[in-house]
């Protein structure tokens, strides 16, 4: 079996990943983003791969390698789809929605009179995000008017378009926590609380983890979430409001889990080698 | 393997490094990525930029 690992920079989640591999004695080749390059019509080598296991930081590069890989045939882990889906988080809201999975009130809006408006009829406070970006860049906590329409304004004035679709979130009053859970399949294989006293939780945020227990309605959800997206490995985040309960927040695709070995016991680097292998062998299709 | 940091110029050793590796100088703080691993070499890693993430 041929596999790859596309990745732009070794972080602990990749070399976690080299040392299974390593460990395990499957041979692999890594595949550096900032060297490749693609002849859309001479895929040559790239089509002996069974699979390629995707691990780019940037999500336009990833997203446009898993595109041109998947056109070619070649299994990924995830997909184009999956990595399109949930690299923009108006489309995964959509998705979430169109699938009947429970998540928070959304508005859309492309001017900043429409987004008052939308805000004003949400209720203060709401939070907007852009709809591609990560690790908690860039979200705003929105509590009055004047706050929404100074922000309104410096976002229509950053520059990028995508600034200007108004991405607007109700504020869910979660308990100093929310779930990160770890879907690979058809499988919640673990979950963390990641609390915070500041609204923002991310791990990347300094948000601690500990363990949360995978209750069947917590992996019912977050496998339906999965699926809602296209499925593969992901990153599911999950809001517990007060009275509705869990709600499906955003999901990842290329998982960051170091801080999550320990707290839940599971071995998340062998689970993802193992779920890449059964797409290398085919017992998984992806395409 | 040991280097000095690109930055600060403090000593860095690395036990097994790996090309593409991001690692933390321990004096200055500045994020280092290995561009080569025999001789150790480091230099400054790329800036975070918009679309990075998970």
């Amino acid at each position: 079996m041929k596999i790859g690992v596309l990745y732009s920079r070794v972080r602990a989640e990749e070399k976690l990943l080299f040392e299974a591999l390593d460990a395990r004695g499957i041979p692999y080749d890594k595949i550096d983003d900032r060297e490749v390059q693609f002849d859309l019509t001479n895929p040559g080598a790239w089509r002996d791969y069974d699979v390629i296991l995707e691990r780019c930081i940037n999500h336009s590069r990833a997203l446009y390698a898993l595109k041109i890989l998947n056109d070619w045939g070649v299994p990924t882990v995830n997909t184009a789809y999956v990595a399109d889906v949930c690299g923009n988080k108006l489309v995964t809201s959509s998705q979430l929605v169109k699938h009947g999975v429970p998540t928070t009130r959304i508005k859309i809006a492309f001017t900043p009179e429409s987004a008052i408006r939308a805000i004003e009829e949400m209720g203060y406070p709401v939070v907007m995000k852009p709809a591609i970006g990560s690790w908690g860049r860039l979200l705003s906590k929105i509590n009055d008017r004047e706050a929404a329409e100074a922000v309104l304004e410096h976002k229509e004035i950053l520059g990028s378009y995508h600034h200007s679709i108004f991405y607007i979130q109700e504020y869910i009053r979660k308990p100093g926590r929310d779930i990160r859970a770890f879907v690979i399949g058809d499988e919640t294989i673990a979950a963390i609380y990641r609390h915070s006293d500041h609204w923002i939780t991310n791990t990347a945020r300094g948000g601690q983890a500990t363990n949360c227990p995978v209750t069947p309605e917590l992996n019912k959800l977050c496998v339906a979430a999965a699926k809602a997206v296209g499925g593969g490995i992901v990153g599911v985040d999950v809001l517990e409001d007060p009275e509705r309960g869990y709600l499906v927040n955003e999901v990842n695709y290329t998982i960051e889990f170091r801080n999550s070995i320990v707290s839940t016991g599971v071995d998340i680097p062998n689970r993802i080698i193992d779920y890449v292998l059964a797409v290398g062998r085919g017992e998984i299709k992806v395409l | 393997m040991t280097t000095t940091c690109p930055e600060c110029e403090a000593e860095i050793t690395l036990d097994k490094p790996l090309r593409g590796e991001i690692i933390i100088c321990p004096d200055c703080g500045v994020e280092l990525e290995v561009v080569n691993e025999n001789p150790l070499t480091l230099d400054l890693a790329p800036q975070e930029e918009e679309d990075w993430g998970e």
